[in-house]
């Protein structure tokens, strides 16, 4: 197999009393896609953003190309560069234009030129069909603009992974499909990526490996064929149910 | 009213009003450039500072401007340094309006979630980077209503002044009613200078509030 881009092992996550992960270990090889399913409040946000080192973490380690990535790192913010990050409700900066959004971080994190930068932003922004939108603010764009802007953002850093945290959850229906369609060309074009959703069609759709969590534990991964036609855990049978029992209503009430 | 009295003392009005704007300027700008500092030292919980801070926070905010201005004018004399009226005019005015500015500041980096903040750091930005490009002018402009408040606050506590002997308006004011008895057109004169450095100050204060309302802040 390819080589390991992210390494976490027994990684242990508490709020307070709140045991969130449990002895959690999880590799993820370069090109490979890995989606975490499973109910709300398992704890896969909480993952994503121990990742990343926007959380303490309680034991256990995480290595990003062999580098730890912790919240004492001295090269912490180096670290973070490799590791995009979207998020659920986009977060992008609303004092700034959609180009300026992009350019911020490659500029002044990465310390590289204005017009290369700028060029590179161009380009993916007209990758995912903004390219009219760059001086626009982002109070200014739909849901589903603001979250593909903040695709591009991510992306310009050149990070070795992106983490996607339920990104078409807060998402109007019919912008969902252009978001997803994004992350699936992404995801041809190799990008390594750690994919949170509720999508379950997307999720099979882009999967390498699908990884079902529960209670802060992985109760079940393997091949999104399998995982979806041959649930083997209860708790993974239960979970996929609650999708299919939306589907067999909606038949019925048609029928 | 008379006329030719008016006419008259409008020079003498005019330095007044000059001296006010003056040390007004002044001392709002040092005020902002204290407010800054001080939530820049609560922001990054700077220890030690970070409990002068506060202790300064409640003495400025909790005692009023004349009493400070007593302490400044007949204290500092008294362990060796000596200040001249508009020194401190302006330093009085800095010392209340810093905390003033301060918490303004605060409850415009308070407002912006924590989030952001995040989100700049899940792109490598630095701490520093972060302030200085995404928390630092959502705040200026989550602030400026406040910020703009206290600007006209403070400019309207110069009228204490006069307790220093400092000639600014009120000082022109009372010394004229004073000498001539003519309080109706002392105070009218009064009234107007006021509002004509008040109003263009007010005027500003919302055109600046709506630009960056417009500049696309908010989401
Ligand atoms: N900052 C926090 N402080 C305390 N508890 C938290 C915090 N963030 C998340 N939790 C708890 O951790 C658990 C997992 O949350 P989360 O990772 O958001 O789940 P998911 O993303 O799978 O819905 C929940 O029980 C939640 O209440
Ligand atoms: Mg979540």
């Amino acid at each position: 197999m390819s080589r390991v881009i992210l390494e976490i092992s027994h990684l242990h996550k508490v709020f307070d009393t709140n045991t969130v992960i449990e002895d959690l270990s999880l590799t993820v090889h370069e090109g490979e896609v890995v989606v975490i399913i499973g109910p709300s409040g398992c704890g896969k946000s909480t993952l994503l953003r121990c990742i990343n080192a926007l959380e303490t973490i309680q034991g256990g380690e995480i290595k990003l190309h062999g580098n730890t990535v912790s919240k004492n790192s001295k090269d912490l913010h180096e670290i973070r560069q490799k590791i995009g990050m979207v998020f659920q409700n986009y977060e992008l900066f609303p004092h700034m234009t959609v180009l300026d959004n992009v350019m911020l971080a490659p500029m002044k994190a990465q310390g590289r030129k204005k017009s290369e930068v700028r060029e590179e932003a161009l380009a993916l922004l007209k990758r995912v069909g903004l390219e009219s939108k760059a001086d626009s603010y982002p109070r200014q764009l739909s849901g589903g603009q603001k979250q593909r802007t903040a695709i591009v953002r991510a992306l310009c850093m050149h990070p070795e992974i992106l983490l996607f945290d339920e990104v078409t959850a807060a998402l109007d229906p019919q912008m969902v499909r252009e978001v997803l369609e994004v992350i699936l060309d992404l995801a041809n074009a190799g990008k390594t990526m750690l994919v949170v959703t509720h999508e379950m069609q997307f999720a099979r759709a882009v999967a390498d490996r699908i990884v079902f969590f529960d209670d802060g534990q992985i109760i079940e991964q393997a091949a999104p064929d399998e995982f979806f036609d041959h649930p083997k855990t209860d708790k993974a049978k239960q979970f996929l149910n609650t999708f299919t029992f939306e589907r067999d209503r909606s038949t019925t009430n048609r029928a | 009213m008379d006329k030719e009295f008016i006419k008259q003392y409008i020079p003498l009005y005019s330095e007044a009003a000059l001296l006010t704007v003056k040390i007004g300027f002044l001392g709002i700008a040092a005020a902002i450039i204290i407010g800054l500092v001080c939530e820049t030292i609560v922001y990054f919980k700077i220890p030690v500072l970070r409990r002068i801070v506060s202790v300064y926070i409640e003495l400025s905010r909790n005692t009023p401007l004349l009493i400070q201005l007593f302490f400044i004018y007949y204290g500092l004399p008294k362990i060796g340094i000596r200040t001249d009226a508009q020194m401190c005019g302006i330093a009085g005015l800095a010392f209340l309006g810093g905390s003033y500015m301060a918490e303004a500041f605060r409850s415009g980096v308070e407002a912006i979630d924590v989030i952001q903040e995040e989100s700049a750091y899940s792109l490598g930005l630095s701490k520093l980077q972060t302030v200085r490009y995404v928390l630092l002018p959502q705040a200026i402009s989550i602030s400026a209503p406040a910020l703009i408040a206290n600007v006209i606050f403070l400019l309207k506590e110069t009228s204490v002044f006069s307790a220093i002997s400092l000639m600014d308006l009120m000082f022109t004011a009372k010394d004229l009613i004073g000498l001539y008895y003519n309080t109706t057109e002392s105070l009218f004169l009064l009234v107007v200078f006021y509002l004509l450095i008040l109003l263009p100050v007010s005027v500003i204060g919302s055109l600046i509030e709506r630009r960056l309302r417009h500049a696309g802040y908010g989401v």
